[in-house]
C-alpha cells in the first residue's frame, strides 16, 4: 500500500494529512482566509520541504474542497462520509460522532446502520459562530474559552443561529452581566443547537467521539457537552486526530486510487486557478473611473458640522451619549451646536466603565471653563447609563436620530440608520416620525456582520472596506440572513472570487437587505426625496456607494454618520439649562457592581441583573414587568391578554368517573380550551391542562423537534406534551382541526397547516407519547352537530361506554361554555375600551393569534405595553366592533380574518393603535402583514409589527413602542 | 374577506393577447400549451432562468413568502419589464388550488406585484378546476379538459421513461430527443380534441414505450434517487437548482413521481372532506366518479409499460393512499399533505431507498409531512436514506450539493454492498450447479 494524501478544505481552514497505511507521516492545518487554492498550493510546497515523498494517491474533501476537486479533476469524497469511514476503521467501538467544523455541524450514529446527519441551511455556523461571539465579547476564542470555565450560571441564549444569539447576548452585555457566564452560555447554545438540529430526539448512548476544531480547542465547549449529554471519562472520546479526521478519511479513500507526483498535483491546482471560469454571479463595479470616484468623495465631504477646539472654549455645553449595542458614542456640543468633543469606540462589553472614563476625561478637559448644562442618553444602554450617572433624560433612539438628521437636512423625509447590530429607518411625515421599520431578528446583516467577516479574512474593517471600493466585479451574495451569506461567501470562494469582490459584495448585501427586507421598497421614490443615511456602517464608503447605486439617487451622509445618535441626544438636551449629571467628584468616587438574580414575581422567572452604584443608586434590568423592581403600581390598566390568561387558568381539574385526560395549553387550545374543558368535564373526565408556558417548557421538549424552522408556538408543544405525561394522565388530547369555526368574515375558515396538523408530527417524533394514548382525531368544530358527528366516529378513542345522547348533551354544554367565554372576551374588550376613553388612555390592539397570549410566546409584551401606559386589548375582543374588512388577498383563515377587522377598528378610531405580533417562521403572516399594513396606512395610521421567536429582545420592542408613542405625541402636537 | 374585483380576461382579449405561463414541468406544460394554442389562445411558456428571477421576485413580493411564489412572480415580472411584450396585450396565467396552505394566495400575490409595478391592468387568469373566478375569455370546454388530462398522462409517461433511460443510454441525449419528438407530435394531436380517441391514445402509449425500449442502454448498476416534495421545487429546475441534472451527472437514476398522483390527491381530498366532515355532499358523487376514472386510466398505462417493456410501472393510487397509514392520516391535506409522506414510502417499497425531500425554506405543510415524518419512516424502514433540502433565494448551491453528495455517498455504499452480495449469490449458485 502506497503513501496517500488527504486534503480537507473547509470553510475556514485547509488541512493536509499524509498516511502510510494507517500511520500518519505528516499533518498540517492553516486558515485559508478564503484564498483557497493559493493556500493549498503553499501548504503542499511546504510539505515537500519537510517530508521526502514523490508519489502519492490523493483525494480532496470539505465544503470548499468540492469546487477545487471539480476544477482540478482530483477525486472528491464528501466530508461526513470521510469521517464516518475513518472512525469506523480507527475506533470501531464508537457509537456516536459529533463533529463541529467552521460552519457545518455533523453527527454520525453507528448503531443500527450508519446514520449521518448535517445541519440544515438555517442552522448557523459553529466554529464561525463561536468566532463571531468572541468578537462580540471582545475576547479571543481562547480567552472566551478560559473565561467560560469560571462560569457560575447559564443564561438562555437562542441556539438556532448566530443572529438570534447575538440579539440575546447584546442586552446581557449592556446590562452588565458577567462575561464568563455569557461565554459558558454561548457554548451551551452550541450544544443545544447540535442537539436540536442534529440529534433530534435520538438517544445518545455509548461512546461519543468529538471531532473538529472547536471541540479540539475549546475546553469550555467540551464541558458543556459533557454535562448536557451526561458523559463520563470513558464515554467521551476526544481523539488526537480530532482536527484531521476528514483529511485522514480523504487519505484513506485515496488508497484505492493511482498515485500521482506531488508536483503534478501542485500543477493541477495551479492550472485550475488560471482557467477558473467564474460561475458566481457578478455585479457592476462601484465606479466607472477615477473621476466618478472623486466626484463621489467631494460630494460627501460637504455634510459637516463645525467643530471648536475644546481647549479654546468657555461657556455652556450639552452632552449626548449614545450607548449602542456594540459601540458607545459621546458628543459634547457648544451653545451654537458646534462640536467640542467626540468619542466613538466599541463598548468592549462594558459601557458603564467607558462612560465613567469619558466623563472623567471631559471633566478634566473642561475644568471650570465649561459647564455642562444638560445631558441626554439614548440607545440600548440608555437606562443603565441614565441611572448610573444621573443623566437628565433618556430619549428613544429614533427621536435622537431625527433630531440630528434635521440639523443636516431640515426637510429630511427619510432616515436610514445602519448601526452595528440593527437597521432602523423611518419616514418623516408632517414633521413627525412615521412608519418606523427595524430589522427583524433574522435579517441583521449589519455593520458588525461586515466586521466579523473582515476579521475572519484577516483584515480590519476599514482596510477591508477600502478593498471593496476598488472591486472590478463585486460578487452577488443575495440578501438573506448572515448564515445564508456565510454560505454564499463560501460559494464565491469556491468559484475563486477575490477578497475585493467579496468585500464589495458584502456591502451590496447589507444595502439590499436594508432596502428589500427591512424597508421593503421597490423604487427610490418610495423612500423619499431627502434621504439622510447614517450609523457607523455608513462610514464604509462601499456601503454608501452601494446604497446610492441600488436606489439610483444621491443621499446625504453626515460626516459624523456614526455619532448621529449622540449628537441628536446632545441637541435634544439643549432644552435643559441645569444638569443633574454626576459631577467630577461623583465620577471620581464612582463604582459599579452587578449581580444576577431570578425574579420570583411570576411564572416567567426573569433573569435580573442588579446594578449597584457607589452613591446607593440601584438599577435592575432583565425584567419583563415592574414586579421585580419592587415598585407598587398605582393603577392597574385593563389588559385583555392578562384577563384571558387568568380565565384559562381558572379551568381546574374536577374528579370524574372516566379518569384523567390531558390537554396541552398551546396552539388552538388557547382558543378552544373552554369548549374542550366543558366537553370532557361533562363526559366525566378529570381535565388537566398543561400550564401556560415558560422557557423551561420549551427546553424540556426541544430535543424532539424535527423541523427547527417551524414557529415557536408549535415547537413549544413538545414541552407541553412532556409536562402532561409527567402529570400522570392516561390520555392526551389535541384535535386535528383542518377547519376552524366559520365566523363569516373570511373567504374560508381554515386553520394554518401547523395548527391543524402538528399533532401528527408530535406522534411521530416523541417516543414518550408511546406510553400514553395520544388522541388527535380529525374533528369538525364548526357547529355542535358537526362536532358530535365527528366525535362519535372516534368515540372509542375516549371511552367505549360513552353513549350518543351523553355525547350530544356534552357537546351542547361545551358550545354554551365556549359561547359564554367568547361573549365575556368581547364584553371585557368593550369594558377596556370604555375605561381607556374615560381615563384618557391610549388603546393598543395587540393583534396576533389566540396563542400569543401565552406568557412565553408573547414574552410579556402585553405587560410592557401596559407599563408604557397603554390599555391592551386583543384582536378577538374587539373585532366584532368593526365591519368585515375587504382585502386584496384570499382570506382563508379564521384567526387572520380577525386581524383584518381589528385593523379596520384601528382605522375607524383615532384613539386606538394596532400592533401586530408575528411569530418568526409564520408563513401565513408573510401574507397578512402586508395587508394589515396597507389597511392601516391607507387609513393614515401607524403600522407597528413585532416579530417574536424563542427569544425576543424586549429592548428592541421597547424602542418600537416608545417610538410609536413619540410619533403619536408629535402627531397630537402638530394637530394642535 | 377578499375584495373580489379583478381584471377579467375578456373574449376581446382572447383575440390578440399573449398569455404567459410560468415554467414548472416543461414536458407537461408544453403539451397543455399546444392544446390551448389550437383553441385560439396565444400562450407562451416562460423558459427563462438565472438568479435575476429570484431577485426580481424579492423586489415585488414579501421576502418571507414561499420561494415558489417568489420565483413565479420574479419570472413574470422579469418578462413584463423586459420590453419584449406589449404589456397592454399580455395576460398571465397561474394554477390555483385553494386550501389552507398559503399557496392558495399565489394569484393575489401576483396581482399585488403587478400593482406595485403599476401594471394592475394586466389580467391574471386563475386556472382552477373549481372555477374560483370567472374570466369570460377563458372558458374550457369538456373536450379541452379531456385533452388536458391526457396531456398529464403523456407527460408523466415521457418523464418516467426518460428518467429510466437517461443514466444508461449509450448515445447521450437519446432519451431527451425521443421525448421532445413525442412532445411535439402529441401536442398537435391533443390540440385537435375531436380526434382524441382513447383507442388512438393507447396506441400512442404503446408506441412510446416501445420506442424508448429500443434506445441502446448499458445496464450497469446505478444508485436510484427519488425526488419528492413541494410540487414546484420538486419539478421545476428553476426551483431546485437543476436537481435532476445534478443527480444524473453524479451517476444516479432519478425517480420522480408523476403529476397525475397530485391530481388524484386533489380529487381524493374532496372525497375525504365529505367523509370526515360532511362537507360538499352534492359534489361528492362527481368526485368519486372522477377519482375512479382518473385512477383507472393511470393504472392502464402502468400495465402497458410492464407488458411492452422492462421499464418499471407505477404503483396504483389506491395503494399509495394507504401506504403511509401507520404514520399519517389522509386527512392531512394542505399543501402536498399526506401524499408527500406516502410517496416516500412508495419509493422505498419499490426499491428506491434514496430520497431527496425538497421544500421551499419554511414551507408550513412540509414541517409536518416532510421533515416531521422522517423519523417515523426510518423507524419502519431503517434502510431509507433521506436528505431534506431547503430551497430559497438565499440558500447557496454549495450547501445543497454538499448534502446531496453525502446522501449519494451513502447510497453508493449500500449499492456496493448489495451488488457484492448479489455477486456472491450468483457465484454460489454456480458452485452448487
Amino acid at each position: 500500500m502506497g503513501v496517500t494524501l488527504g486534503i480537507d478544505i473547509g470553510s475556514t481552514t485547509t488541512k493536509l494529512v499524509v498516511l502510510d497505511g494507517e500511520k500518519v507521516l505528516y499533518n498540517k492545518y492553516k486558515r485559508h482566509l478564503s484564498r483557497v487554492r493559493q493556500t493549498t498550493v503553499e501548504m503542499l510546497m511546504d510539505m515537500q520541504k519537510e517530508i521526502d515523498i514523490d508519489d502519492v494517491s490523493v483525494s480532496i474533501s470539505g465544503s470548499a474542497g468540492m469546487g477545487v476537486a471539480e476544477a482540478t479533476g482530483i477525486e472528491f469524497i464528501q466530508e461526513v462520509y470521510a469521517t464516518g469511514e475513518v472512525v469506523y476503521k480507527l475506533a470501531p467501538d464508537t457509537n456516536v460522532v459529533i463533529e463541529l467544523g467552521g460552519e457545518d455541524a455533523k453527527v454520525i450514529f453507528y448503531d443500527g446502520g450508519v446514520d449521518e446527519r448535517m445541519n440544515g441551511t438555517c442552522a448557523g455556523g459553529t466554529g464561525a459562530f463561536i468566532d463571531q461571539m468572541a468578537v462580540l465579547l471582545d475576547m479571543t476564542v481562547d480567552e472566551m474559552d478560559k473565561a467560560s470555565l469560571e462560569a457560575k450560571k447559564l443564561y438562555p441564549i437562542a441556539s438556532r443561529c448566530g443572529v438570534f444569539a447575538k440579539t440575546d447576548i447584546q442586552p446581557l452585555l449592556n446590562q452588565g452581566a458577567n462575561k464568563s457566564d455569557i461565554a459558558a452560555s454561548i457554548f451551551q447554545a452550541v450544544v443545544n443547537q447540535t442537539i436540536t438540529g442534529l440529534i433530534q430526539g435520538r438517544k445518545v448512548e455509548g461512546k461519543v467521539m468529538f471531532l473538529g476544531g472547536p471541540l479540539y480547542y475549546c475546553d469550555g465547549l467540551k464541558k458543556r457537552f459533557y454535562e448536557t449529554l451526561k458523559l463520563t471519562e470513558e464515554t467521551a472520546i476526544f481523539p488526537e486526530y480530532a482536527l484531521y479526521a476528514v483529511a485522514m478519511g480523504a487519505a484513506m479513500h485515496a488508497q484505492k486510487l493511482a498515485p500521482k507526483k506531488i508536483n503534478e498535483i501542485i500543477d493541477m491546482l495551479k492550472n485550475s486557478e488560471k482557467q477558473e471560469d467564474n460561475l458566481t454571479d457578478r455585479l457592476a463595479p462601484f465606479f466607472a473611473d477615477d473621476a466618478e470616484y472623486k466626484e463621489f468623495k467631494d460630494r460627501h465631504s460637504k455634510a459637516t458640522v463645525k467643530t471648536i477646539d475644546i481647549q479654546e472654549y468657555n461657556g455652556k455645553a450639552w452632552l449626548g451619549i449614545d450607548c449602542g449595542s456594540t459601540t458607545t458614542k459621546v458628543v459634547l456640543i457648544a451653545e451654537d451646536k458646534s462640536i467640542l468633543y467626540t468619542y466613538y469606540s466599541s463598548n468592549l462589553g462594558n459601557p458603564v466603565e467607558i462612560i465613567r472614563q469619558q466623563l472623567s476625561e471631559i471633566y478634566k478637559i473642561c475644568g471650570d471653563r465649561i459647564e455642562i448644562c444638560g445631558s441626554a442618553v439614548t440607545g440600548y444602554g440608555e437606562e443603565l447609563i441614565k441611572h448610573a450617572f444621573h443623566i437628565d433624560e433618556g430619549i428613544v433612539e429614533t427621536i435622537a436620530h431625527y433630531t440630528a438628521a434635521k440639523f443636516f437636512q431640515p426637510d429630511v423625509d427619510f432616515i436610514l440608520d445602519i448601526g452595528g447590530q440593527d437597521i432602523k429607518c423611518f419616514r418623516i411625515r408632517n414633521n413627525s416620525i412615521d412608519s418606523i421599520m427595524l430589522n427583524e431578528a433574522c435579517s441583521s446583516g449589519c455593520g458588525s456582520f461586515i466586521e466579523t467577516f473582515a476579521k475572519a479574512m484577516g483584515y480590519n474593517v476599514a482596510d477591508f472596506a477600502a478593498l471593496g471600493l476598488g472591486s472590478k466585479a463585486p460578487v452577488n451574495l443575495g440578501s438573506r440572513c448572515t448564515v445564508f451569506m456565510n454560505s454564499s461567501v463560501k460559494q464565491s470562494q469556491k468559484d475563486g472570487a477575490s477578497v475585493e469582490d467579496i468585500s464589495a459584495g458584502l456591502s451590496v448585501s447589507v444595502v439590499k437587505n436594508a432596502i428589500y427586507k427591512v424597508i421593503r421598497a421597490t423604487s427610490p421614490k418610495e423612500l423619499g426625496e431627502k434621504i439622510v443615511v447614517q450609523g457607523g456602517t455608513f462610514y464604509n464608503d462601499a456601503v454608501l456607494r452601494a446604497f446610492e447605486m441600488e436606489i439610483g439617487a444621491e443621499v446625504i451622509r453626515p460626516e459624523i454618520a456614526g455619532l448621529m445618535g449622540a449628537y441628536g441626544a446632545a441637541l435634544h438636551s439643549m432644552r435643559f439649562s441645569e444638569s443633574s449629571i454626576l459631577d467630577a467628584e461623583g465620577v471620581k468616587g464612582f463604582s459599579h457592581k452587578s449581580d444576577s438574580a431570578v425574579c420570583n414575581g411570576c411564572a416567567n422567572h426573569c433573569h435580573l441583573t442588579i446594578n449597584r452604584f457607589a452613591d446607593g443608586e440601584k438599577f435592575i434590568s432583565g425584567n419583563q414587568c415592574e414586579k421585580g423592581l419592587g415598585i407598587k403600581k398605582t393603577e392597574e390598566l385593563p389588559n385583555l391578554y392578562a384577563w384571558k390568561r387568568e380565565y384559562l387558568d381558572s379551568l381546574k381539574p374536577m374528579s370524574g368517573k372516566r379518569g384523567k385526560i390531558g390537554l396541552p395549553m398551546a396552539l388552538s387550545m388557547y382558543e378552544f380550551a373552554p369548549l374542550w374543558y366543558k366537553l370532557f368535564c361533562e363526559l366525566g373526565f378529570e381535565v388537566h391542562f398543561s400550564a401556560q408556558s415558560n422557557r423551561a417548557t420549551y427546553e424540556k421538549g426541544q430535543f424532539t423537534i424535527p423541523s427547527d424552522t417551524a414557529c415557536y408556538p408549535a415547537k413549544i408543544m413538545h414541552g407541553h406534551m412532556l409536562e402532561l405525561i409527567e402529570k400522570g394522565v392516561d390520555k392526551i388530547f389535541y384535535p386535528s382541526l383542518t377547519y376552524n369555526i366559520d365566523e363569516k368574515a373570511g373567504d374560508n375558515h381554515y386553520n394554518c397547516p401547523v395548527v391543524a396538523y402538528y399533532a401528527s408530527l408530535l406522534d411521530g417524533n416523541m417516543e414518550q407519547l408511546k406510553d400514553v394514548s395520544f388522541l388527535y382525531p380529525y374533528l369538525n368544530v364548526d357547529n355542535p352537530k358537526a362536532l358530535t358527528h365527528t366525535l362519535w366516529k372516534n368515540i372509542k378513542l375516549f371511552d367505549k361506554s360513552i353513549t350518543k345522547s351523553e355525547l350530544s348533551k356534552a357537546v351542547k354544554k361545551a358550545y354554551e361554555a365556549y359561547d359564554e367565554y367568547k361573549a365575556k372576551v368581547r364584553q371585557e374588550g368593550e369594558r377596556a375600551l370604555k375605561y381607556a376613553r374615560e381615563h384618557n388612555k391610549r388603546i393598543m390592539i395587540l393583534a396576533g393569534r389566540p396563542y400569543h397570549i401565552d406568557p412565553e410566546i408573547g414574552h410579556g409584551i402585553d405587560k410592557l405595553a401596559v407599563s408604557l401606559g397603554f390599555v391592551v386589548v386583543s384582536e378577538d375582543s374587539i373585532c366584532h366592533l368593526a365591519p368585515v374588512q375587504y382585502v386584496k388577498v384570499l382570506d382563508q383563515w379564521t384567526f387572520h380574518s380577525r386581524l383584518y377587522r381589528s385593523a379596520r377598528y384601528a382605522v375607524e378610531h383615532r384613539d386606538a393603535e394596532l400592533v401586530q405580533l408575528v411569530s418568526f417562521g409564520c408563513g401565513v403572516d408573510a401574507i397578512t402583514t402586508d395587508e394589515v399594513r396597507s389597511i392601516l396606512e391607507d387609513g393614515n395610521k401607524h403600522y407597528t409589527q413585532i416579530k417574536i421567536d424563542e427569544i425576543t429582545n424586549l429592548g428592541a420592542v421597547k424602542i418600537r413602542l416608545r417610538s410609536l408613542i413619540g410619533a403619536l405625541e408629535d402627531g397630537e402636537e402638530n394637530a394642535r | 374577506m377578499q375584495d373580489k374585483s379583478f381584471v377579467p380576461f375578456t373574449e376581446e382579449m382572447k383575440k390578440d393577447y399573449t398569455i404567459l405561463v410560468p415554467n414548472m414541468l416543461p414536458t407537461h406544460f408544453k403539451l397543455m400549451i399546444s392544446i390551448f394554442k389550437t383553441h385560439g389562445f396565444n400562450m407562451e411558456l416562460l423558459e427563462t432562468s438565472g438568479p435575476e428571477i429570484a431577485e426580481t421576485g424579492l423586489k415585488y413580493t414579501h421576502n418571507d413568502t414561499c420561494y415558489p411564489a417568489i420565483l413565479v412572480i420574479g419570472q413574470f415580472m422579469q418578462a413584463l419589464l423586459s420590453g419584449k411584450y406589449d404589456t397592454h396585450k399580455t395576460a398571465l396565467i397561474m394554477f390555483q388550488t385553494g386550501g389552507g396552505c398559503r399557496a392558495s394566495n399565489y394569484i393575489s400575490l401576483i396581482r399585488k406585484a403587478l400593482k406595485k409595478a403599476g401594471m394592475e391592468y394586466i389580467p391574471v387568469i386563475s386556472f382552477s378546476l373549481a372555477g374560483i373566478e370567472n374570466h369570460p375569455g377563458f372558458k374550457l370546454s369538456v373536450g379541452m379538459l379531456r385533452s388536458m388530462m391526457y396531456a398529464v398522462y403523456y407527460g408523466d409517461l415521457l418523464m418516467s421513461l426518460t428518467n429510466q433511460v437517461k443514466p444508461y443510454e449509450i448515445n447521450k441525449g437519446d432519451a431527451e430527443r425521443l421525448s421532445e419528438k413525442w412532445t411535439a407530435r402529441l401536442g398537435k394531436e391533443l390540440g385537435n380534441s375531436t380526434k382524441v380517441r382513447y383507442k388512438d391514445i393507447k396506441k400512442n402509449y404503446v408506441e412510446i414505450i416501445k420506442e424508448f425500449d429500443l434506445i441502446k442502454m448499458r445496464k450497469t448498476p446505478k444508485v436510484r434517487v427519488g425526488v419528492v416534495g413541494e410540487i414546484f421545487v420538486k419539478y421545476s429546475p428553476l426551483g431546485n437548482n437543476g436537481l435532476e441534472n445534478f443527480l444524473v451527472q453524479e451517476g444516479a437514476e432519478v425517480v420522480v413521481p408523476g403529476l397525475i398522483d397530485f391530481c388524484l390527491f386533489s380529487i381524493y381530498n374532496q372525497i375525504i372532506d365529505y367523509k370526515l366532515y360532511g362537507k360538499g355532499k352534492k359534489v361528492y358523487p362527481l368526485y368519486k366518479i372522477a377519482y375512479n376514472y382518473v385512477s383507472k386510466k393511470k393504472n392502464e398505462i402502468s400495465e402497458l409499460i410492464q407488458k411492452h417493456s422492462d421499464f418499471k410501472g407505477w404503483t396504483p393510487f389506491e395503494e399509495i393512499v394507504h401506504i403511509a397509514d401507520d404514520v399519517i392520516n389522509v386527512a392531512v391535506k394542505m399543501g402536498e399533505g399526506w401524499l408527500l409522506t406516502a410517496e416516500m414510502f412508495e419509493l422505498s417499497e419499490t426499491g428506491c431507498k434514496n430520497i431527496v425531500c425538497t421544500q421551499p425554506f419554511g414551507c408550513l405543510p412540509n414541517h409536518i409531512c416532510g421533515k416531521g415524518m422522517m423519523k417515523p419512516i426510518k423507524e419502519i424502514r431503517p434502510d431509507v436514506n433521506i436528505v431534506a433540502v431547503d430551497y430559497d433565494a438565499g440558500a447557496s448551491r454549495v450547501n445543497q450539493e454538499n448534502r446531496l453528495k453525502l446522501m449519494l455517498a451513502n447510497a453508493r455504499r449500500s449499492l456496493e454492498e448489495t451488488t457484492v452480495t448479489e455477486n456472491t449469490k450468483e457465484h454460489s449458485n454456480i458452485l452448487y450447479k
